[in-house]
């Protein structure tokens, strides 16, 4: 259980950071030191089942389905970065307590240091390469917040904005890799990865898997060419340029290259692109630092080049260059951070980082100076040093590598000019910074040493560097061997940390760099005027503001066209890509079989029936620009698809077409009396045209659809609701069985809708009032006089007759035609004749105009009869039946489910109800009005 | 029979989609209403063509789908018929409050010609 402990502590830490006073800026420091250092003792106490080879791990299953768990796993490799994490955020936390000013918000400093701390921890634990890209997106998200810390500067936040984009779009990319890696391996475990490294490169997608993973390792590290976020972060507080943009986050790149080596290396494309990629950073890296004003700008090149460093180590593909790549990320992590901090103080202290500015420091300074000297030294490879050995072993590797062509040459020329630049922008930090008191410039504040504490981390980060320089078997060398045991994945090549190997060509290439470094400064320094060279300024930054300019101009412009406001153009959209996305199938398989099997005969009244309704169809399109005549034609294509039902056995269907039909033609025609009676044309033929031509293919897809399907065969599972309605469902109408019984689930949603319609249609005309400027047609004349007798006495005569009908349709609709949607629709239209013929106010008042509380009585009758059925302990809506006997009439059959049906009856009536009454009203209330 | 209802749907299918690219709100319920029918009957097709077999159960009729016809696209296109003319009142109530909040009929209430609208 210390595993997930250890990965929990920064967000622990981070709520109750969270919970403190906004001005507790000493107890958040506390809690934030006290979770680093039980961190590290966490990782002590874990060190010896590591170093004897162990991998400690926990996981709990997370979403099994996606092969989703979460757990972490704790190899040498984890284990260093882990301590470098934890070790360094400890020393970080000290020093930010003294770096941040009283005005900042210190609470939420830390709250995101612990978020970044605990981010970065998730990646280096996660036993899951899924897992790992969410904690590496939680690190993106935490260094945006960093670098935006002081939220009040411009550049702060455009930075972290860059910052964000270009590691957020790497963290896109490295997720589809490790989706790819996810495919081929059939499994998102580390270990299960790692073991598939053959699989993985024999796999066609193995190219396509590299480049992504890579594209994500080197967006996050910084490698040309998307190294330009890392000075642009800069605008963070230095704590956070020292642990995250120096120590720790840039590295998750450079851990992922690790991680997955033993997966993805030993192949071609690996070397090329890895080496490549980080030779190019090398060399960029370090020459442009020479040329930085700012120190933290200088310190930023130089991350970028010992980052290329790192990389091309691991790009070489040999154990040895790993060995040394390894080792590299701990010594660049000690003497960066140092730096860092070196550098935060000087800024603190004499209000400016600007190297044309500063100077002779050393006399005001001599600590802070003695401290930064010696850094500067590790991270130029001077003898006795850390940075020497892992850069003495890079130079050993760049002149063994046994590769015929370019690189043999390209790369130990190449390691000697980066070695070069490196000692002279180091020279260049000492020698501004420090001495250099030819300069006159007034610095700003008096300078002084910082207080003890502030200097207390870069001390013990410097006295790593000495100590690993000296003595680099004794301090590092257990560490080191279980990390790139870890990451090499194989047992370790043969290799011997001693400070003097002799006098071999590595040792001439350190020599010729250290000297050449330091001509190249100080000639620059003498015969160029230094300060006013700027280089580096353009490049990265320009073109990613051109691209995200013109990326967002490109969107908003596809935006614009199709978010152009006109719902008539959506719609065309939505028909045109459905049309498309039906003919698809037929184009890929290059057009179907003309079946050749025989139709069913057609008799000549039905032919007949069918033309009237093709005729009809077309009428209501033709004349739709005269919408009573429309309405009428309309009326017509209802009539005969109800009749088609009729012929095709479907009762059910053609007594509720036939109903709604009518109801929909009533409520239609209400509708005109608020709305134009005629369109005016359309005013683009164009337009117009190509609707037609949109119509006709979805028609005639439509019709090709139906026409191949009805000519096959089929196979229904309708046999089962045909042989069991009676003996189970108690009923011999089988659709109406199905629909209250077999689907009765699907039915009580349908009522629902049909409720929810109901209501939204009350809610809107309930409160729209037609304003008087509307033109609207007045009613015709006739309507003054408008309830004529013979209708009145006729259509109450008719009434309990229809109710007869009705209570009839309701209770035989189990076993004939029938139910409780026909019988709703039957007595609705009986209530709208009378409306007719008497006015609405009349029904109204005997109605009492609550149609709605029918629609909500419907409902909770259907769902309590499927409640019903839990009291019997049986799954909702269980149908069950019996027979009454009812003396002199016999057995009368009841079935459970005829009360859902009186439900569903109550809904419909409801509902059609307020749909025509609502309308109806509003014409009575105007009417009133006018 | 196959190849009239075939066309039947598809002549439906093609003057609601027409009508339903109109511009105006009352021709886009129409057109809608059309488009409901062409839906219900293709639903309805799936089921295969059945003359004189209506699914119910007569006691001597072995009650298999030789006998009967197809009752589960029945049963699924009687709700979606109550449902469409729920939705076609729905619709048509909101073509009324739309005229009334704005005075147009037209659905992107624009009387000049390729105005985009910022709103919603």
């Amino acid at each position: 259980m210390t595993l997930p402990l250890l990965a929990a502590l920064p967000f622990i830490g981070a709520l109750i950071v969270s919970l403190l006073p906004h001005h507790a800026r000493r107890a958040a420091a506390w809690t934030s030191a006290a979770v680093a250092l039980s961190a590290c003792a966490i990782l002590i106490v874990l060190a010896p089942q590591v170093f004897a080879g162990e991998v400690p791990r926990w996981s709990i299953q997370w979403v099994p389905a996606l092969g989703l768990d979460f757990g972490f796993r704790l190899d040498g490799l984890a284990w260093l970065f882990a301590l470098l994490i934890c070790g360094i955020g400890a020393l970080i936390v000290l020093y930010a307590a003294y770096y941040l000013d009283a005005n900042d918000p210190g609470r939420r400093f830390f709250l995101f240091l612990l978020l970044f701390m605990g981010a970065m921890l998730g990646i280096v634990l996660a036993d899951n390469l899924l897992l790992l890209v969410v904690f590496w997106e939680a690190t993106s998200l935490s260094s945006f917040l960093l670098i935006g810390y002081w939220n009040h500067r411009q550049d702060a936040r455009q930075s972290a904005h860059m910052a964000l984009a270009i590691t957020g779009g790497g963290g896109l990319a490295l997720l589809g890799g490790v989706l790819l890696i996810g495919n081929i391996v059939g499994s998102f475990q580390v270990d299960a990865v790692l073991a598939a490294g053959d699989t993985i490169r024999a796999s066609p997608l193995y190219v396509p898997t590299l480049v992504l993973v890579l594209l994500g390792a080197f967006t996050k590290s910084a490698q040309f060419p998307f190294h330009f976020w890392l000075p642009q972060a800069m605008a963070a507080p230095t704590p956070v340029s020292a642990y995250l943009h120096s120590a720790t986050m840039v590295k998750a790149g450079v851990f992922l290259l690790a991680r997955l080596y033993p997966a993805l290396g030993h192949s071609e494309p690996w070397f090329w692109l890895v080496t490549l990629t980080g030779l190019a950073t090398l060399l960029i890296g370090a020459y442009l630092a020479i040329f930085q004003h700012d120190l933290k700008g200088l310190l930023a090149y130089s991350t970028i080049s010992h980052l290329g460093l790192i990389v091309l180590l691991f790009g070489l593909d040999q154990p040895l260059a790993i060995v040394a790549g390894v080792f590299h990320i701990l010594n660049h992590a000690t003497f960066k951070a140092s730096l860092f901090m070196a550098a935060g103080i000087i800024d603190h202290e004499t209000g400016s980082r600007d190297m044309r500015v500063l100077h002779s420091l050393r006399r005001s300074m001599p600590r802070t100076a003695a401290l930064a000297i010696i850094a500067s030294a590790a991270m130029a490879g001077v003898p006795l040093l850390n940075g020497f050995i892992s850069k003495e072993m890079f130079f050993a590797e760049a002149a063994a590598l046994e590769r015929p062509g370019i690189m043999t040459w390209l790369l130990p020329l190449g390691a000697v000019a980066a070695g070069i630049f490196a000692v002279a922008y180091s020279a260049r930090f000492i020698h501004d910074v420090f001495f250099n008191d030819a300069q006159n410039t007034r610095i700003p504040k008096a300078p002084h040493e910082p207080t003890r504490f502030m200097r207390a981390p870069v001390e013990v980060l410097v006295v790593i560097c000495l100590a690993v320089g000296v003595a680099p078997a004794w301090t590092i060398g257990p560490v080191l061997a279980v990390a790139a045991r870890a990451t090499l994945g194989a047992p370790l090549p043969d290799y011997s940390l001693a400070l003097w190997h002799g006098f071999n060509f590595p040792f001439f290439m350190s020599v010729v760099a250290l000297a050449g470094g330091a001509l190249l400064y100080f000639g620059l320094h003498r015969f160029t005027d230094m300060h006013r060279l700027i280089h580096g300024r353009r490049g990265g930054r320009e073109m990613f503001a051109f691209v995200a300019a013109r990326g967002l101009a490109g969107v908003r412009a596809v935006t614009a066209a199709l978010q152009s406001g006109s719902l008539q153009q959506y719609l065309m959209l939505l028909v045109a890509l459905a049309v498309a996305a039906g003919a698809w199938p037929f184009v890929r398989a290059g057009g179907f079989d003309w079946p050749t099997s025989a139709m069913t005969p057609v008799e000549l009244p039905v032919a007949a029936i069918g033309l009237i309704g093709i005729a009809a169809a077309l009428g209501t399109a033709i004349f739709h620009r005269h919408r009573l005549l429309a309405v009428t034609v309309l009326g017509a294509v209802g009539l005969v698809v109800s009749l088609l039902f009729v012929y095709l056995s479907a009762p059910d269907l053609a007594l509720t077409q036939l109903l709604a039909e009518m109801a929909t033609v009533i409520l239609m025609m209400l509708a005109l009396n608020w709305l134009p009676q005629e369109s005016p044309p359309g005013r683009s033929d164009a337009k117009r045209a190509w609707h037609l031509a949109l119509a006709a293919a979805a028609g005639v897809g439509i019709a090709l659809f139906v026409f191949l399907t009805l000519i096959q065969p089929t196979e229904s599972i309708s046999s089962y609701f045909l042989a069991t309605a009676v003996p189970l469902g108690g009923g011999s109408n089988v659709v109406n069985v199905i629909l209250v019984d077999y689907r009765g689930f699907d039915t009580l949603g349908e009522i629902t809708v049909l409720g929810v319609a109901a209501v939204t249609i009350a809610a809107l005309l309930g409160n729209t009032r037609l304003p008087r400027s509307v033109e609207i047609q007045r009613p015709p004349a006739t309507e003054r006089n408008a309830h004529p007798l013979m209708l009145q006495i006729v259509a109450r005569l008719l009434l309990p007759l229809v109710l007869l009908v009705t209570v009839h349709l309701l209770l035989r609709g189990h076993n004939l035609p029938g139910g409780g949607f026909i019988a709703g629709l039957v007595i609705a239209l009986a209530l709208i004749l009378l409306s007719v013929a008497q006015g609405v106010e009349w029904v109204d008042a005997r109605m009492k105009g609550r149609y709605l509380i029918w629609t909500a009585t419907g409902m909770l009758l259907a769902a309590a009869t499927g409640i019903g059925s839990w009291a019997v302990a049986h799954p909702f809506l269980t149908s069950t039946y019996t027979y009454l006997m009812v003396p002199w009439i016999g057995a009368v059959p009841l079935a459970s489910a005829a009360l859902f049906d009186l439900g569903v009856f109550l809904t419909t009536v409801g509902a059609v109800m307020v749909m025509l009454t609502s309308l109806g009203r509003l014409s009575q209330t105007r009417k009133g009005a006018v | 029979m196959e190849a009239l209802l075939a066309i039947f749907v598809g002549v439906l299918a093609g003057t609601g989609v027409y009508l339903l690219l109109r511009a105006h709100t009352f021709d886009v319920v129409l057109g809608l209403t059309l488009l409901s029918y062409a839906a219900n009957v293709t639903i309805f097709s799936m089921g295969r063509i059945a003359v004189a077999k209506p699914p119910i159960i007569q006691p001597g009729l072995a009650p298999t789908l030789a006998n009967y016809a197809d009752p589960l696209p029945h049963a699924l296109v009687l709700t979606a018929i109550v449902i469409s003319f729920a939705m076609t009142a729905l619709l048509l109530v909101i073509a009324l409050a739309a005229r009334a909040a704005t005075g147009s009929d037209h659905v992107d209430d624009e009387p000049s010609r390729g105005r985009a609208q910022d709103a919603g």
